[in-house]
């Protein structure tokens, strides 16, 4: 679904992913580990689209698709979500209309007609009760006040909403305490299916006693510097990084 | 006065009101009197304190006929392309400031008078307010109008009388060439009256300059209430400038919503409100959206007369493409107004780089016992926040005007009727989409 093919990106002319190689097939959950700074976040934002970011070598497939060629709404509509370290807040546009409006844009995208409103809200209605999310926030300003919790839990409702073939969560289980981690977890599991893939960012194992990944990469210095199974998280979380950073450097050295 | 300026036949060689208009009407008197203190004002210039970002001269330079008995004529077709889509009211159309009867449903409410002002001349209410706001005393163009207006709308509401749903008044403005209109209203709400209503613009030639020169006089005596909408989008081949002058007795609420959209060349707003009693509450909304060459200028004025007045106001602006911005917003504290509540705040997106705003709060005050702030901001959109509405598959154009709506939205929020509500978010979408597209 995803081909990712000797990435390079910088930004301000900084040099951040240094050529990463990554191939993501359906119904795959796919788990990013790094130490800080690695490249973890900057390479969900060159998938995104993300502006400030320049690609200098390499490609990345969408199901045959050039992904870089597409503008951000053009790579949501072919079905790419990322869901926000630090969701935005934006006062004055409700949730639900954010949501309507990004859904018929998704729609017309593919031909399909705007959603009746009883239909949005039906549909509303299940995918909140699906991931838990609270009702009452749903007609709020998106994510205007909301805790940090909350505002990762709506990234979670909006994934349920868009229902994408890729979604990147992007470290969101920062600043979740236990219970709000297993709600979020709980709704991820739920929408997992044969025809999705997911890829999961994150600093700790913990998350991964949750959501079991398929396979575990460890992005060091830009590139990925080991693929492992799940094994690969709990042995990580044991030992730390700084094992795997020698192992690089050693290698760099001969 | 084809070869010269109307800005020049205005400042020398205009003739008085005994010349114009109907001798014998009521109000010649203060015709006169208005006439000669325009001429003691002058017109102002660059150097003018309060003209100093509007250069008025600019926009008078052309010869423009002095429209005074030119009726000018529209259609109910016409009139139907300046509706509010399920807007439930009273429609008055105007053309060139005067009321056409056969266009409008005037309520048939007893306590509701809606005429001519050249009609009610006579009426001794009329007589007792009419050009007697102190704001106007210091405006020469708002000299020039009660000297020299052609007619207007005249509207009192009896005390306690209301109305079961808004008037909305259509100005449409039509000129076979150049024409300098002057239209004057005057609206009186009596003791305890309350009444809602929208004013929207409608220009009909485009091949024509107009420049509109008018004044709308609001009286609400104690504990009266005005919902007062006042809506500004017309074509691109006009320039608008408008005094309104409301004094407030005790207990009395005025709420008025200033929307500025496009495409007139030139807006010159002068906002002014006295309050002369006590426990008044006064909301002065506005929000201007200018796109191409656009000149937008609110000065608003809140004179805090009495002890334990509340005023709050809230304007703000989205300028795009080449847009100019202006706004002065001045509150005046006197010795005796103590306890009064006083905010105000001006917010600017701009959304272009050549766009531009000046803006200046002028706060003066004079009594110790008192809550006065003031705040102005300009920004620039958040990149972040489209980023993030993007990347959920929302396009370009659809995510900064969902950003400007939400920019306008502590305006459009505090607009009590759902159609024009709705009216005013459409627009928007359509006008940040044009200049996206231009």
């Amino acid at each position: 679904m995803l081909t990712i093919k000797n990435l390079h990106a910088e930004v301000d002319g900084k040099q951040i992913l240094k050529g990463i190689n990554l191939e993501i097939k359906r119904g795959e959950m796919h788990a990013i580990m790094g130490p800080n700074g690695s490249g973890k976040s900057s390479l969900s934002s060159v998938l995104a689209g993300r502006e400030n970011y320049t690609v200098t070598q390499g490609e990345v497939l969408f199901d045959g698709k050039d992904l870089l060629e597409m503008s951000p709404e053009d790579r949501a509509r072919e079905g790419l979500f990322l869901a926000f370290q630090y969701p935005v807040e934006i006062p004055g546009v409700s949730n639900l209309h954010f949501l309507k409006t990004a859904l018929n844009e998704i729609r017309t995208y593919h031909n399909l007609p705007a959603l009746e409103s009883k239909e949005f809200l039906k549909l509303t209605k299940e995918k909140q009760q699906l991931v838990d999310f609270n009702a009452n926030l749903m007609n709020r300003s998106l994510n205007e006040g909301f805790s940090g919790g909350e505002k990762k839990r709506n990234e979670v409702f909006q994934l349920a909403m868009l229902d994408p073939k890729l979604a990147i969560l992007d470290e969101t289980d920062s600043g979740l305490d236990i219970d709000a981690l297993r709600i979020v977890a709980s709704g991820v599991n739920k929408l997992r299916s044969a025809d999705k893939a997911f890829v999961v960012i994150t600093h700790y194992q913990r998350l991964l006693e949750y959501i079991v990944p398929d396979f575990v990469h460890v992005l060091y210095n830009g590139q990925i510097v080991k693929t492992g199974t799940k094994e690969l998280a709990l042995e990580l979380e044991e030992k730390g990084y700084d094992w795997l950073k020698e192992e690089v450097h050693q290698k760099e050295s001969v | 006065m084809s070869e010269k300026s109307f800005y020049e036949f205005i400042s020398n060689g205009v003739p008085g009101p005994e010349q114009k208009v109907n001798a014998d009407n009521a109000i010649m008197p203060a015709r006169k009197l208005a006439f000669s203190r325009f001429r003691e004002l002058g017109l102002p210039t660059l150097k003018t304190e309060e003209w100093r970002y509007t250069n008025i001269q600019r926009y008078l330079k052309d010869a423009f006929t002095l429209a005074q008995e030119e009726e000018g004529t529209v259609t109910a077709a016409q009139i139907s392309t300046a509706g509010i889509p399920h807007l439930d009211s009273y429609r008055i159309v105007l053309v060139n400031g005067r009321l056409q009867t056969d266009l409008s449903q005037i309520p048939a409410n007893g306590k509701v008078t809606i005429s001519k002002i050249s009609d009610a001349a006579g009426n001794t209410q009329l007589q007792a307010w009419f050009d007697k706001h102190p704001h106007l005393q210091s405006q020469p163009f708002a000299a020039l109008n009660a000297a020299l207006f052609a007619d207007g709308l005249f509207i009192e509401v009896s005390a306690n009388a209301s109305l079961d749903k808004p008037l909305h008044i259509i100005h449409t403005y039509t000129a076979s060439a150049n024409a300098f209109i002057q239209p004057r209203h005057l609206v009186l709400l009596h003791k305890s009256a309350t009444l809602e209503i929208i004013e929207s613009s409608l220009g009909l030639n485009d091949t024509a300059i107009t420049f509109v020169n008018t004044v709308t006089e609001v009286v609400l005596e104690e504990n009266a209430e005005l919902w007062h909408y006042n809506l500004q989008s017309t074509i691109k081949n006009s320039r608008h400038l408008s005094h309104t002058s409301t004094t407030q007795k005790a207990d009395s609420r005025y709420h008025h919503f200033n929307f500025t959209l496009p495409a007139a060349e030139m807006t010159r707003n002068n906002l002014s409100v006295a309050l002369t009693g006590s426990n008044t509450e006064t909301n002065l909304h506005g929000l201007y959206l200018a796109t191409g060459q656009q000149h937008v200028d609110n000065h608003t004025f809140v004179d805090h007369l009495v002890a334990n007045c509340n005023s709050n106001e809230l304007y703000k602006g989205v300028l795009l493409d080449n847009a100019n911005g202006v706004f002065t917003g001045k509150i005046h504290v006197h010795q005796d107004a103590q306890k009064t509540n006083a905010f105000q705040q001006n917010n600017n997106l701009l959304m272009s780089e050549k766009a531009n705003i000046n803006s200046q709060p002028q706060l003066e005050i004079y009594a110790d016992d008192v809550k006065c702030s003031h705040g102005f901001t300009v920004g620039r959109f958040s990149d972040e926040a489209l980023f993030y509405l993007r990347s959920r598959g929302i396009g370009e154009e659809a995510a900064k005007s969902l950003l400007v709506n939400a920019f306008a939205f502590d305006i459009t929020d505090q607009v009590h009727i759902p159609a024009l509500q709705d009216f005013l978010a459409e627009k928007i979408r359509q006008y940040v989409a044009g200049a996206i597209n231009n």
